[in-house]
């Protein structure tokens, strides 16, 4: 099929239009444009999809090299297997919808257009990401993300807090970008290619399972992953990044750039099976943050920070499926993920829109008869999140557990995080739902949502209660992990906890059999509760760690002290200038008479030598 | 008439005399015209000096230079009493004690 | 006797100088210089350099000296100026020039102790001067006259201003 270019040139021809006509354009223009190019985009990945399902057969598209150095000629090329399709398919499809939503979440905004040029412009950075045949194109696309995410987090960009947590995605993912710089750099010099698939190969001739260059090369992508999808110890920016709108959150932060990490670990699998420690990080990597992420979720009070933070956790269960080598399992899941968590975020943003761009989840209240759509999306969302039984998480977190407690040693430790993970979630999300749309109403909404905010919630309401049934073709990326012993007792329990979380937060915040109040309001209560307001007090932390010995670094190397010699010298010059000058009398006679000093000097040590 | 066979130290010797005394004025004395007439004896030493050696070697290069530092010597009293008549305008004295307005 | 001639002659000659240097009245300076370069002229003659002492007379004592003797009478120092030239050269002053001299003059000493040999006794004639001036040195030449008309205009330049100044102040009054 010679149209694959097309996929990612729809919405890349498009952000250039829109960027060309600097916001000039009509906004019915700019909707058109924005949505339109990323649904004929998601056609054709329909119309691929449909190809490769027919055929199963990988497809490799050179459009042209795109330089040449030496022996290093990275080309413009695609490479489509099944796991190009599953991630083309969500961003396209997903995308589209989220598109759709924008038009009318982003009416009444004066940028709409330049909204649309960095949204499509993500879409197709995101698509070349996943596209890429070699590592340096995938590297070009992930930074292009980067850019959009930047771009889009600080969109509303007159407010400096704003510009400040887009500043801060920007630099944090960066420090993991740089170490995956270092990574692409290790696996060139020693491997002498970046094409994905003979980079594998040579990986696999020249290195042994265990050796020291599989597993500094891991590492230094992990690095990138880690900050792409923030995870340990570089997930604080993604809290901060709901600053921007909420279709940008749910496209963005949740459905697919963050998630990228998780593509990189499963496209280089090959190098991490040869790296047994790192992927073994990986996974711990997961697990700590899907648990530290799951508490902090807890104690928030802004509904895009909740989310923000459920993405974090349910990032952290994908790192743990990679980690234990349930690549198909975590890919899974990225895909029910995005499912869900769009529709999370596009149901709170309907909130948020017609609330007046109210956040605070205790001021909102009773909306279950006010917007029963959003109601019932929300509903079918925290259900697909917490894992409910028969939603789409419950098939695909149930796979990671069940992974995890296959794996021998540290694997019931793992399943047992993971277990926590799963109640902490059941107790965070309902307590969402529950103090959201039930108990009594604080405002009336404003307005009710329209067709084009209505209909991605259904589509995305019908995705994340039937995304479990989806079979993905990952059959011939990922190498077959066995069997699953059946064990019925780890299933129940697995299917058991989010109902137990569930419990919970209906006897914590609906049913009030337990007064929360009363756990809150205890010293170590309110000490914990504020501990995880904070995020762990993770930022305050780098704060006084990195931030601030940087800036007082800036501030000091700003004064230029490499100046001060050359200062220096001047002043010394310019002091022996203020004393010389005391010679300069003008007086003739001392003129002579310093010069007859002078000559009775010389001529003394020109005797002296003679002699 | 045959040159005479002077030992060449005394000679040199007066010249170093001639010299220093010529010094010795250009230092001591505050008007201007002495210190023009100071540098005359120090140029007629080193003229003096010039002619000795090149009657040591019976040879007519000293005398030449002789000649340049006579010519020297004219154009320096030309200009320098030119000067001499600026100063005595501007400063209305010839004292160079006063005339420093170079100062740094 | 006729190094007792140039002995004389050297005496002669410092004697002009220190005198010259150490008067109050111009005038009379002047006037003990130009015995001091006559003094010079016959050392040169003696020495065998009879050109040489020729020019020192005509130029030197001659034109030089008169260059500054018309520059005196146009200043007309008067009586008070050599009062203070007189106060001037007393004392104190001659403390730190006498001693840089002396020591300069020391230095000289110390330098020819080892100068044995004496003038070569033979006659260069204005002849052999002439020849060699042109010869040789005719470069020198090119650059002496350059140097005399530089000094020509110059002293054109300075003293011109300072004589049209004057008859202008003086037409004004």
């Amino acid at each position: 099929m010679a149209s694959i270019w097309l996929i990612p040139f729809f919405p890349l021809a498009s952000a250039v239009l829109l960027l060309l006509s600097t916001g000039r354009m009509p906004r019915q223009f700019a909707a058109l444009l924005g949505a339109g190019s990323v649904g004929l985009a998601a056609v054709c990945v329909a119309l691929l999809a449909r190809a490769f399902l027919a055929d199963q057969e990988v497809r490799e598209v050179t459009l042209w090299t795109w330089m040449t150095v030496g022996n290093f000629t990275p080309r413009i090329a695609f490479y489509i297997d099944g796991l190009t399709v599953v991630m083309m398919s969500v961003i396209t499809g997903v995308g589209f919808l989220i598109h759709l939503y924008s038009i009318e979440f982003m009416w009444e905004d004066e940028s709409i257009c330049r909204y649309f040029a960095y949204m499509n412009l993500f879409v197709a950075a995101m698509l070349l990401l996943v596209m890429a045949d070699n590592l340096l194109l995938l590297y070009l696309g992930w930074e292009g993300v980067g850019l959009c995410s930047y771009l889009l987090v600080g969109f509303w960009y007159r407010d400096p807090n704003n510009g400040k947590a887009a500043r801060k995605a920007f630099v944090v993912t960066r420090i993991g970008d740089t170490a995956m710089a270092l990574g692409l750099m290790l696996l060139f010099t020693e491997l002498g290619t970046l094409d994905i698939q003979p980079l594998l190969a040579a990986a696999n001739s020249q290195w042994q399972t265990g050796d020291t260059l599989p597993i500094l090369a891991t590492a230094l992508l992990l690095g990138g992953a880690v900050g792409k999808s923030a995870q340990l110890p570089l997930h604080t920016w993604l809290p901060d990044a709901m600053a921007g709108p909420t279709p940008v959150s749910a496209l963005i932060h949740a459905a697919t750039m963050v998630t990228a990490g998780v593509y990189l670990i499963a496209r280089t699998f090959g190098l991490f099976l040869l790296a047994p420690p790192t992927q073994e990080a990986v996974a711990w990597i997961g697990l700590l943050t899907l648990l530290l992420a799951a508490f902090a979720a807890l104690a928030q009070h802004d509904i895009k920070r909740i989310l923000a933070y459920s993405t974090i956790s349910q990032i952290g269960y994908m790192f743990l499926a990679l980690g234990v080598s349930a690549f198909a399992s975590g890919i899974f899941h990225l895909v029910t993920h995005a499912f869900f968590k769009a529709l999370l975020f596009l149901a709170a943003g309907t909130v948020i829109h017609c609330l007046h761009h109210e956040h605070n989840i205790f001021r909102m209240g009773g909306l279950r008869t006010r917007l029963p759509v959003v109601f019932w999306s929300f509903l079918i969302g925290s259900a697909a999140l917490a894992a409910l039984p028969f939603t789409s998480g419950f098939y695909s977190k149930d796979a990671i557990l069940l992974s995890a407690w296959e794996v021998p040693g540290i694997g019931p430790w793992l399943w047992a995080g993971g277990l926590l993970g799963a109640l902490l979630t059941g107790i965070y999300s309902f307590r969402l739902v529950f103090i959201v749309f039930f108990g009594e109403a604080h405002h009336e909404p404003e307005r009710q949502p329209g067709w084009k905010m209505a209909l991605p919630l259904v589509l995305l309401c019908a995705l994340a209660l039937a995304g479990g049934l989806l079979v993905l073709p990952l059959a011939g990326v990922f190498p077959h992990t066995g069997h699953h012993q059946p064990n019925h007792l780890v299933e129940y329990i697995s299917i058991g906890t989010p109902l137990l979380g569930l419990l919970i937060a209906y006897l914590l915040f609906l049913g009030r059999q337990v007064s929360i109040d009363t756990l809150v309001e205890s010293p170590g209560g309110s000490a914990l509760r504020d501990f995880w307001l904070g995020g762990w007090r993770i930022d305050p932390l780098y704060d006084a760690l990195w931030v601030r010995p940087y800036t007082a670094l800036a501030h000091w190397w700003r004064k230029e002290p490499l100046d001060g010699v050359y200062n220096g010298v001047v002043t010394v010059v310019q002091w022996a200038h203020h004393k010389l000058i005391a010679t300069q009398t003008g007086e003739l006679r001392w003129y002579a008479t310093t010069m007859v000093f002078g000559l009775v000097l010389l001529v003394a040590i020109m005797l002296r030598n003679a002699a | 008439m045959g040159g005479l066979q002077i030992p060449m130290e005394h000679v040199l010797t007066l010249a170093g005399l001639l010299f220093s005394c010529g010094l010795l004025g250009l230092m001591l004395r505050r008007n201007i015209i002495f210190m023009l007439m100071s540098l005359e004896v120090m140029l007629n030493a080193a003229a003096l000096a010039f002619v000795a050696a090149g009657a040591k070697w019976g040879q007519a290069d000293g005398q030449i230079i002789f000649l340049l530092i006579l010519s020297v010597a004219a154009a320096e009293v030309a200009v320098g009493l030119g000067l001499v008549l600026q100063i005595q305008r501007r400063f209305k004295t010839l004292d160079m004690d006063q005339a420093r307005r170079l100062r740094g | 006797m006729m190094e007792t001639l140039f002995y004389l002659a050297a005496v002669v000659a410092l004697a002009a100088t220190g005198l010259a240097l150490t008067r109050a009245n111009a005038a009379h300076a002047l006037i003990y210089l130009i015995v001091s370069l006559l003094a010079v002229a016959v050392t040169f003659f003696l020495m065998g350099a009879p050109f040489a002492a020729a020019l020192e007379i005509v130029i030197y004592a001659g034109a030089i000296m008169v260059l500054f003797v018309f520059v005196i009478m146009m200043l007309n120092v008067g009586e008070e100026g050599i009062t203070r030239e007189r106060e001037w050269l007393s004392g104190r002053n001659w403390i730190v020039p006498g001693l840089l001299a002396a020591l300069l003059l020391l230095e000289l000493v110390i330098a020819l102790r080892h100068a044995p040999t004496t003038t070569a006794g033979v006659d260069v004639t204005p002849k052999a001067v002439g020849l060699t001036l042109f010869g040789p040195y005719v470069l020198a030449v090119e650059i002496a006259s350059m140097l005399l008309l530089s000094g020509l205009v110059g002293a054109y330049h300075l003293g011109r201003r300072f004589i049209v100044r004057r008859e202008r102040r003086g037409g004004a009054s």
